[in-house]
């Protein structure tokens, strides 16, 4: 194979990976969602589908698929179906852009044919694309994903659907300028935009994570983050005791399923991130213990834990406190860190 | 080459997307048209070699500016314009097509396209950041009060009505 054929196939190989990981980690995630869910409140949750109930979601996904296509009358109809594709293109194409782990090399594989020789030995960055300016990538396809919600609100010419639509557009710009000053301090240290670069500045030490040196940011990127994905407490967009299920309340079958997936892609996204800028990614933060992929898992893992903990043991806010949170505490809070952090490396870089 | 097609693309999604927003009557459709032409834009930028800009494409026109502009015609619920008939509007409107496609035309046909100069070399982040802060300072800083002003004057207007 030529070297662009190498490539080529290397970057659909990495594709295939991470898309079929995600899809178990999104099915393995509904299911823990509510098996957790259903022990933090005394019930058992669904444990009849094979063992434990770990074929739920393989059911779940057979129902939706033959459920019936609803239209609703006086619905948009381009928009109405352009709003899961919307949502799933932001999920995915934002999670292109991060790393996964350190590079490696595969082994060497004496067995292969001669015409996959180039395969052993081949040194492999887990990673589809390395961007020079991927945090502001992510920033960008992040910013485009609230419209998946604000169309999904708007075509499907219900009030539910609306409001739900609305509170979705107010709840985002509200909180996306903080997570993006949230960034700064973080971009300021590692002098660079690249995830890597950033996980790298982290090596060592556990008191170099950013979760120690940044503390401020990671408290405003967690409340932020949790904004954006729109989980409990700020799942106001579906509030389901005053908006049926909010932007999604006309959506049924794979569309629903397609718009549920996009919030579970998001919300790996947010635990990635968070793993990567705050918690020194595949590093262990000890000296001496190997970088693997594994820590990062572990780290991901606990990170997915506490998003449905949180889901377990907050109420939702109110409109009002949501906007004075986002705009007279985590903005102001994001600024001064800002300032604090340019400060301090000014100072020290001389 | 796969350049030239992928630029043959956006281009084309850029000035169609952008004939919709003129030409659709719902206000909705052509905000959503508005933003397919800023990310097509976007992508020529990136295209061109310049990520940091492609990404402050998308950031702050498709996404800030076109939230806010989706946001108030779903408040106001902005219903679909009714047909206007008003021949010497459209007439009028015809002339001032023609004469800025003449002179795009004679622009085009007078520059040098390829020995144009370089322009100056902000693609990157830090060049960026340097020109920002040196040769284009006072530019910079004029930019930030007018913004603060039209904030001022933002606040005023609302707060009259309150």
């Amino acid at each position: 194979m030529s070297p662009v054929q190498q490539e080529l196939a290397i970057a659909v190989l990495k594709i295939t990976v991470l898309m079929s990981a995600l899809l178990i980690l999104f099915s393995g995630m509904t299911l823990a969602e509510r098996r957790i869910l259903a022990f933090m409140q005394f019930r058992l949750g669904p444990n009849r589908t094979g063992p434990f109930g770990l074929l739920q979601p393989v059911a779940d996904g057979i129902k939706l698929f033959f459920k019936e296509e609803v239209m609703p009358e006086g619905a948009s109809k381009w928009l109405f179906f352009g709003a899961p594709v919307v949502a799933i293109f932001c999920a995915f194409t934002a999670i292109a852009v991060i790393p996964y782990g350190p590079a490696f090399h595969l082994p060497t594989l004496s067995f292969l044919p001669e015409w996959l020789g180039w395969l052993s030995g081949l040194e492999i960055v887990p990673q589809i694309a390395d961007l020079d300016v991927g945090l502001l990538f992510i920033f960008a396809i992040n910013a485009l994903s609230v419209y998946a919600i604000v169309l999904a609100g708007w075509a499907a010419n219900s009030k539910f659907s609306l409001l739900g639509g609305l509170r979705s557009a107010a709840q985002m710009f509200s909180y996306e300028l903080a997570l993006g000053l949230s960034w700064v301090g973080i971009i300021m240290l590692a002098g660079s935009f690249k995830v890597t670069d950033i996980v790298n500045a982290q090596a060592g030490w556990f008191w170099h994570w950013n979760l120690v040196l940044q503390f401020p940011a990671f408290l405003i990127y967690l409340i932020a983050g949790t904004a954006e994905v729109g989980r409990i407490p700020f799942d106001l967009p579906e509030g389901e005791t005053e908006l049926v299920a909010g932007f999604h309340t006309e959506y049924s079958s794979m569309k629903f399923a397609l718009i549920q997936m996009a919030e579970y892609v998001n919300m790996i996204t947010v635990g990635v991130l968070v793993v990567h800028l705050f918690l020194g990614g595949w590093h262990f933060g000890i000296p001496g213990v190997p970088a693997s992929i594994l820590w990062f898992l572990l780290k991901l893992g606990a990170l997915l834990f506490f998003f449905i903990w949180l889901r377990g043991t907050l109420p939702r806010f109110r409109y009002d406190q949501l906007m004075d949170l986002g705009w007279k505490v985590l903005i102001p809070l994001a600024a001064l860190n800002i300032m604090a952090t340019a400060g301090i490396v000014a100072f020290f870089s001389r | 080459m796969i350049d030239l097609v992928l630029f043959y693309v956006f281009a084309g999604l850029a000035v169609g997307s952008a004939l919709v927003v003129v030409g659709q009557r719902n206000p909705i459709y052509s905000a959503f048209s508005l933003i397919v032409t800023f990310c097509s834009l976007s992508a020529i930028y990136g295209l061109l070699g310049s990520p940091f800009i492609a990404a402050l494409q998308v950031i702050v026109y498709a996404g800030a500016i076109m939230v806010l502009f989706l946001f108030v015609l779903m408040l106001l619920n902005v219903k679909a314009e009714t047909e206007t008939t008003s021949r010497a509007l459209a007439g009028a409107g015809g002339i001032l097509v023609l004469l800025f496609v003449v002179q795009v035309g004679v622009t085009l046909i007078r520059a040098d396209v390829v020995h144009a100069p370089a322009a100056y070399e902000a693609s990157t982040i830090g060049m960026a950041g340097l020109l920002f802060s040196s040769r284009f300072v006072y530019v910079f800083e004029a930019t930030s009060i007018l913004i603060l002003s039209a904030l001022v004057g933002a606040v005023v207007l609302a707060k009259k009505e309150l």
